[in-house]
């Protein structure tokens, strides 16, 4: 039974990661701040719901751990993606940016 | 009391998915909504696992699985659409 209060704390504080990176996609003013916010907080937050799942089902262990591993390697690789490709197209930060370290657009200071 | 439990998370995921829903409707550029729609994908592959220990199947975490896959391949598509066109 001690099994099962523990993968539902996991999957609880999973599913609050879940629920923060949609808050931070919704909130935040800028692609490439929407896209760390959904990146970071969805990919936390799906491997702990996942492996919470399995340890609540022991029997089921193995392949959840698989599924979470593949979404923590993979994810972060379309997001870079997306990410790479809006900056190749240009486009714009917010106006409250202050530095620009890629050095593509004019007008910021670079602190690379 | 499990099975309620995982409902309660369902239904905390759900609303995070409706936020990203908004943005897609919303986002001025369509990175802006690639983001949304890949914050989106990867949240129904955690409710997709929570849907198989809800009704007590394994072969759910296939679907799972598979999904996450698709999920990968079809982003990858729509960030090369969004650098150099098809």
């Amino acid at each position: 039974m001690l099994h099962v209060v523990i993968g539902g704390v996991v999957t609880g504080i999973g599913s609050l990661f879940l629920l923060v990176g949609g808050l931070g996609v919704f909130r935040m003013p800028d692609v490439y701040n929407r896209l760390q916010a959904g990146t970071k907080c969805t990919t936390l937050g799906a491997f702990l719901t996942i492996v919470g799942v399995g340890i609540m089902r022991p029997e089921w262990f193995w392949k959840t751990l698989a599924i979470s591993l593949f979404i923590v390697v993979t994810n972060p690789i379309s997001n870079h993606a997306i990410g790479r490709a809006s900056l190749k197209k240009g486009v714009a930060l917010c106006d409250r940016s202050v530095a620009d370290s890629s050095g593509s657009f004019k007008g910021y200071e670079d602190r690379s | 009391m499990s099975g309620t439990m995982a409902l309660t998370v369902m239904g905390v995921a759900t609303v995070g998915m409706l936020l990203c829903f908004v943005r897609v409707v919303t986002g001025p550029t369509a990175s802006d909504r690639a983001v949304a729609t890949d914050t989106v994908c990867t949240i129904t592959t955690a409710m997709l696992v929570l849907l198989a220990f809800v009704f007590d199947r394994y072969v759910y975490l296939d679907v799972a699985l598979v999904y996450a896959v698709l999920m990968f391949i079809g982003l990858l598509a729509i960030a090369r659409y969004l650098e150099r066109g098809i």
